[in-house]
């Protein structure tokens, strides 16, 4: 694993990278997709977001990148209350997430390269200084060969290579990540799961939102499981 | 490597980011004709200044003889007096063959015999300090004629006047082209950000400000614009220097004389058209992205 951490964490198991209190979003006014939710990440703990389609865990990744507010209940981010951040903050707290979408979210205009250093690139970093850490994440991924060729080109899994590679880049404090191995063969797969863990161990918060239990359960993590738009098991 | 070497990013907005080439095109049409306007207006100002000139450094002065003295004597006299007044360059009394050859296309010549011309004097001012209407009135009567002075400053109110309003038309015109420009502009940019709303998602979840994403739009639209607009004017430009070296310094019509310093005054449309471009994409796509584009 080539990340090291460029700053201290501040690893603080008082504070929470994310609390949930009694949560609830819906897309239509009838039908609550989260409700009542209630869920306390440690900060640099490892969690596992299980259970079936369209129990709301895209949904909730989608309130915990502020992509949508909740509509009952808190949301705290690293110790300040997000639940109805202004626009003008959202950066701020992007900046200290790393987020793997399930549908990817690459630029297909830009290269395998370009699209791994954009986090670094919107922080106002220079292409010089984390040019070898891009190449480097990109050989760690096994995409060092194609670092200038464009999404469009790679399968489905290199595609999802890439766009962890995108999300880790940073070192963030919190890593959500939406099916991150759903593209992905199983040997591909063991080895995201260990980048994650490394990077855990370096104190970043991990949620992964998956279908794959065997993984969850061979990760050791903590397993949340949603259901119904409740968390039925392993949140607090 | 290469890219490494020289330290060049690729634009995080894609190419064409909506309609781009209609947008390069009608811009350029409009800072061609903002560049005619802008043109036309010098051009009929410095037409206009011309004539006001030539009215303002002339007055004719019309004498009624006395009792005892013929038309032509009190002319010559009135002429006498005028050409000792300050701010007279020169005074000359009309003979009644030059009043005659002024007529003779309006009244024929069977007439000309029995009518009563006016005995006139012309009185050619200085230009740089002229004498007023009321001098030259207040001179004729000091000399005991019986005279009545125009200075011109009838014509001379109108052609100004016309003048004016032809500049704030053109100043109109110009105005309402940068509105059509901007509008083009907002509505690009709101296309660009519908068209590009998955890429302006995945900037923004990465980190990226709303004024950051905004940036991206408005130096993409600012350049475009910058490039539309020196193309109009080159093709203005080009217009007008052919107007110029065809029809001379009158142009192609006494009422619209062209310089060759008239070209100067086209060389800030590109930057004109940038700044509408720039600032009207900034503050379309800032408020796009309040309202969640």
């Amino acid at each position: 694993m080539p990340v090291q951490p460029r700053r201290a964490y501040q690893s603080d198991s008082a504070t929470a990278t994310v609390r949930l209190s009694g949560v609830g979003f819906g897309y239509a006014a009838a039908h609550r997709t989260l409700q009542g939710v209630n869920l306390i990440l440690p900060a640099g703990s490892f969690h596992f977001l299980t259970g079936p389609s369209g129990a709301g865990k895209s949904t909730l990744l989608k309130l915990l990148t502020l992509a949508e507010h909740p509509q009952t209940g808190t949301l705290h981010l690293f110790g300040e209350d997000a639940t109805m951040v202004p626009r003008r903050a959202l950066p701020a707290f992007r900046r200290r997430m790393g987020v793997v979408f399930q549908d990817f979210r690459l630029l297909d205009h830009l290269s395998a390269f370009d699209n791994v250093a954009l986090p670094l690139r919107l922080a106002g970093g220079k292409q010089a200084d984390h040019a070898g850490d891009v190449e480097e994440m990109l050989d760690w991924v096994g995409l060092g060969d194609r670092m200038h060729d464009r999404p469009p080109s790679f399968s489905g899994g290199e595609k999802q290579r890439l766009a962890i590679a995108r999300a880790v880049i940073t070192k963030p404090d919190l890593i959500l990540a939406d099916e991150p191995t759903g593209s992905v063969d199983a040997v591909m797969a063991e080895r995201l799961l260990k980048l994650f863990q490394s990077l855990n161990r370096l104190g970043t918060t991990v949620l992964i939102a998956s279908h794959d239990e065997a993984l969850a359960q061979r990760s050791g993590a903590n397993i949340l499981r949603l259901e119904g738009g409740q968390l039925t098991g392993g949140g607090s | 490597m290469i890219r490494r070497l020289f330290n060049t990013r690729a634009p995080l907005l894609p190419r064409d980011a909506g309609g781009e080439a209609w947008l390069a095109g009608l811009i350029a049409v409009l800072c061609f004709l903002a560049c005619l306007a802008a043109v036309g207006a010098v051009s009929a100002d410095r037409a206009a200044q011309g004539w006001a000139r030539a009215l303002r450094s002339e007055a004719t002065v019309q004498v009624r003889p006395r009792v005892g003295e013929t038309g032509a004597e009190a002319a010559a006299r009135a002429a006498q007096t005028l050409a000792g007044v300050e701010g007279v360059d020169e005074a000359e009394a009309m003979d009644r063959k030059t009043a005659e050859a002024l007529l003779r296309p309006w009244v024929g010549d069977a007439v000309l015999p029995d009518l009563p011309i006016p005995y006139l004097v012309t009185v050619r001012l200085d230009p740089a300090a002229p004498a007023s209407a009321v001098t030259l009135g207040r001179a004729m009567a000091e000399a005991g004629l019986d005279a009545t002075v125009d200075d011109h400053s009838l014509w001379r109110g109108e052609v100004e006047r016309s003048a004016g309003l032809i500049t704030l038309l053109a100043a109109a015109a110009f105005l309402l082209t940068a509105g059509a420009a901007g509008a083009a502009v907002a509505y690009a940019t709101r296309a660009g950000m519908a068209a590009q709303s998955a890429v302006v998602d995945t900037l923004s979840l990465n980190g990226a400000s709303d004024a950051t994403i905004a940036g991206l739009f408005q130096v993409r639209y600012g350049l475009l614009a910058a490039g539309a607009g020196a193309v109009g004017a080159v093709v203005a430009m080009g217009l007008v220097g052919a107007l110029r070296f065809l029809g001379g310094a009158e142009g192609v019509t006494p009422a619209l004389p062209l310089a060759w310093g008239d070209l100067l005054i086209l060389s800030p449309c590109p930057l004109l058209a940038a700044t509408v471009a720039v600032v009207v994409a900034r503050v379309t796509a800032l408020a796009r992205l309040k309202r969640g584009h």
